[in-house]
């Protein structure tokens, strides 16, 4: 079975490489443009995983993760975060809100397709 | 993935205007927190896909602004007007990285390290290691394609070790010297098979759980199949922990785990901490190399340990694994290469677009000769004919008005660029001002645009170094310290009017007098208007600044403005009122390639009026004219007098009639609003004709803009009317004579007004 990653990234670059480095890889791609579009999209695209940007207007990242993990049901539904900061500070701080693990951009495509299927093949 | 470039350098203009409208915000005062997120994320997507892209510049420079961005969002660093001026000047030179690597060429870096040191200063980010040397970070993403290992330990399905051997994971980063580990542990009982043919030493990991694991979404079980792609493994489970049920706290972790890996080839100690990259610090691990023990049979397991196909999810995990996950993701190897991928915009060759453009010309010219054709055989009067006539007209004209929308761009970027050079030459000329942009949406074409940048870019010097007066004069004069220059673009009945002013002194009219004077453009007896002043400005050559300055004075004046905006058959003019301002006013045909025009006779000759310029018409004979002095005439229009200038005799057709009886008159105005009515012998109607330069197949001729082709077949010129009312006289009078005199507007200081 196919299965579906929800990305949310403000960057329509970013969307961009996501999508095509997944897609490539056989999974199905749900893309949202902020935080709000992806909480909109997580229960009618009920993604395998969520992969979010931080930094989005509306609502940020750590919001999106503190949403998704209200809910019962995404109790265990690995999220995880992209940044382009390595500083511990930031994992710290999406741990906190629930993150599963975090993807530093640039990303290599072949890397993180790997890391994904580990994880939801 | 050169989509995704261009794509990523087309979301680059977006963000830099969101960067560049919040700069604006910002140095107006407005410090809304929003305002400033939305500034720091466009500088954190241009980063974050420059990263992606390799563009290592980029990165560095888009982080420095990044971090100051972030203080200024935290509060840490007050946005004031050095905080501004420094991120105005790296938000242009932001814009040049961009533009460099989208055109791949280099960058001028010796700017760029004078301001990331301004950056670097301001910001409380700490300094880069080396100065001038990217972070450690900095280079951490710069080197491209080399993320940190990346393995997650996840969620997964109920099957993890049922199937040993089929997981797909490639090998990961190699690393060259697996070394030693401290910390070993030497009493271990239950040790799995043992391969001594590896290079690496075998490890033993102990790990247990925390809530936070599983709160995150992490479960050992993935960590575990992340460990089982680094080599052989084998798990055991100590559930000696384990309560009663009746006990059970299902938020509890009770288990330990313990995992002897036989690494593969090239798989380091660190490879290993990886996999724990995610959990450290909500779970306890220990990574200690494998005793050396010989051991024989993999009849290891102990009676108290469970198996390795034990290492399903623990029986404590909160956190249900989902169902169905199994069945290998088809990783690598898919086809489905982005169906969904859609775009909505395609890339054309500029001359493709040109050829169509000249082509619905040549279509509508056909149409115009098909149609008089018709009529002068009588067709038009049968109803189908004139209906399908009718229709062929309106469809040639929606196909004409769709394919000049093709060459219409947004005169933003234009815009752009000429804000940052009013702050540049405000930065070199020591004036403080602000720039404000109104209409930016406005679009005009392409070609249009682009040769706009070089008299814009002058108007824009002229507003800062002569326009705008020194700070401390403005106090003195009751003004804002801070000049303020707009830059507009609007619509106006057919053309795109560009207006670039200032809240300026004004034209110094009395100096540009004496200097006119002083060059021989005008004689010190000329009667001169206001407005006629001003546009000396114009004249070749004139210049009112002793010395050249380093902005504006580069050797072009506002002659060479006003000729290179004649070439795109548009027209500029100059207002000005002392001590409040100058406004310069650019009007543009909204495409180069036609033009609606009145089709007048004039001496035999088949000419065009263009109607843009057209106000009225009336004939000789009801119109109210006035002789005026000894060989001049005037109109009485309702609000005031209009100086008469006979078509033919300014293009050198005929003499200047004595009377005029049973002719026509065309009202012309111009931007500034100053008017004249032309003679002309007959009016035969009004057309959409097609531009077809003289200046290429034949030379520019003066009072002439254009030739086009009629309906008929026969070619007709079209008539410059800015040119025929400027201060450089017609034809018949242009023979290097005082290019300054200024015939028609003398006029309009009639005794009447």
């Amino acid at each position: 079975m196919t299965k579906k990653i929800l990305a949310v990234d403000d960057s329509r670059t970013m969307r961009g490489l996501l999508e095509q480095a997944l897609r490539s890889a056989g999974f199905d791609v749900e893309l949202a443009e902020d935080g709000i579009d992806g909480l909109d999209k997580l229960g009618p695209a009920n993604p395998d995983l969520v992969i979010t940007d931080i930094n989005m207007p509306r609502l940020d990242g750590f919001g999106v993760i503190e949403e998704i993990r209200k809910q019962d049901r995404y109790r265990a539904l690995p999220i995880l975060v992209l940044t382009t900061e390595s500083g511990s500070d930031l994992k710290d701080r999406a741990r906190r809100a629930g993150a599963t693990g975090w993807v530093v951009k640039p990303f290599d495509e072949a890397k993180l397709v790997a890391a994904i299927s580990r994880i939801v093949a | 993935m050169s989509d995704l470039r261009d794509s990523f350098f087309q979301e680059c203009d977006d963000l830099m205007e969101v960067l560049n409208d919040g700069l604006t915000a910002l140095d107006e005062g407005d410090c809304d927190p929003e305002t400033i997120n939305a500034m720091f994320r466009s500088v954190h997507s241009i980063k974050g896909g420059a990263g992606a892209f390799g563009l290592d510049a980029l990165v560095g420079f888009s982080h420095a602004m990044e971090n100051l961005l972030d203080d200024v969002r935290s509060g840490a660093v007050t946005p004031n007007a050095q905080v501004t001026s420094l991120l105005f000047v790296a938000s242009d030179h932001l814009s040049d990285l961009i533009d460099h690597d989208r055109e791949g060429t280099t960058a001028d870096m010796s700017r760029a390290e004078a301001i990331l040191n301004d950056l670097r200063n301001l910001s409380t980010a700490p300094a880069p290691a080396a100065p001038g040397e990217l972070s450690a970070e900095e280079q951490e993403a710069a080197a491209a394609f080399q993320p940190l290992v990346l393995d997650l330990g996840l969620d997964l399905g109920p099957d993890i070790g049922a199937d040993p051997g089929a997981d797909p994971d490639p090998a990961l980063t190699p690393a060259p010297t697996p070394g030693p580990h401290p910390g070993l542990d030497a009493d271990l009982p239950d040790l799995g098979p043992f391969r001594d043919d590896g290079a690496a030493r075998p490890m033993v990991i102990t790990f247990s759980a925390s809530e936070d694991l599983y709160r995150t979404g992490n479960d050992p079980a993935l960590l575990f199949r992340a460990l089982k792609a680094l080599g052989d493994l084998t798990v055991t489970a100590d559930d000696s922990q384990l309560p009663p049920l009746a006990e059970l706290d299902a938020a509890t972790s009770y288990l330990t785990w313990r995992l002897q890996l036989d690494p593969a080839e090239g798989v380091t100690p660190d490879t290993v901490e990886g996999v724990f990259e995610f959990v450290d610090g909500i779970c306890t691990y220990d990574i200690s190399d494998a005793p050396p023990v010989i051991c024989e049979p993999p009849a290891a397991a102990s009676p108290d340990a469970q198996p390795p196909a034990a290492a399903q999810p623990a029986p404590d995990t909160p956190a249900a694994p989902p169902p169905a996950a199994d069945g290998p993701a088809s990783s690598g190897a898919s086809s489905s290469r982005s169906s969904a991928s859609s775009r909505s915009t395609i890339r054309v060759e500029l001359h493709k677009v040109d050829r169509l453009i000249n082509l619905v010309g040549e279509l509508v010219i056909g149409e115009a000769m098909l149609r008089q054709s018709m009529s002068e055989q009588g067709l038009t009067s049968h109803g189908e004919v004139d209906v399908a006539m009718g229709q062929l007209r309106q469809l040639s004209g929606f196909l004409q008005e769709s394919v000049m929308t093709i060459r219409a761009q947004p005169v933003r970027g234009l815009f752009h660029r000429i804000s940052r050079i009013a702050r540049e030459a405000g930065r070199e000329a020591g004036k403080s001002l602000k720039l404000v942009t109104v209409g930016e949406a406005t679009e005009l074409d392409k070609t249009v645009t682009e040769r706009l940048t070089e008299p814009l870019t002058h108007m824009v010097r002229n507003a800062v170094d002569h326009g705008l007066e020194r700070p401390e004069n403005r106090i003195e004069a009751g003004k804002p310290e801070r000049g303020t220059i707009t830059l507009s673009a609007a619509h106006r009945s057919g053309r795109v009017l560009i207006t670039l002013s200032d809240d300026g002194g004004g034209i110094d009219r009395a100096r540009v007098r004496r200097v006119a004077e002083e060059k021989g453009l005008i004689s010190p007896d000329d009667d001169l208007s206001d407005s006629d002043i001003d546009n000396l400005l114009f004249l070749p050559g004139f210049s009112t600044n002793a010395e050249v300055s380093k902005l504006s004075g580069r050797g072009v004046g506002m002659d060479v403005v006003r000729s290179e905006i004649n070439a795109l058959g548009g027209r500029v003019s100059l207002q000005s009122q002392p001590g409040e301002g100058t406004t310069v006013t650019i009007s543009l045909p909204l495409t180069l390639a036609v033009l609606e025009g009145m089709i007048v006779t004039v001496a035999g000759e088949t000419m065009v009026v263009p109607t843009s310029a057209l106000r009225e018409t009336f004939r000789t004979d009801e119109a109210a004219i006035h002789d005026f002095g000894a060989d001049a005439r005037v109109l009485a229009v309702h609000d005031g007098y209009v100086p008469i200038v006979d078509l033919g005799a300014a293009l050198g057709f005929r003499e200047e009639p004595d009377t005029i009886t049973r002719q026509s008159l065309l009202l012309i105005e111009n931007e500034t609003g100053e008017r004249t009515a032309l003679i002309v012998d007959a009016i035969q109607g009004q057309h959409e004709v097609v531009i077809k330069g003289l200046e290429q197949n034949y030379h520019q001729v003066p009072g002439i803009a254009a030739a086009t082709i009629l309906g008929d077949g026969n070619i007709a010129l079209i008539v410059d009317t800015d040119q025929l009312m400027s201060s450089q006289p017609p034809v018949t009078r242009a023979v290097a004579d005082k290019p300054a005199e200024v015939p028609f507007r003398s006029a309009q200081a009639c005794p009447a007004q």
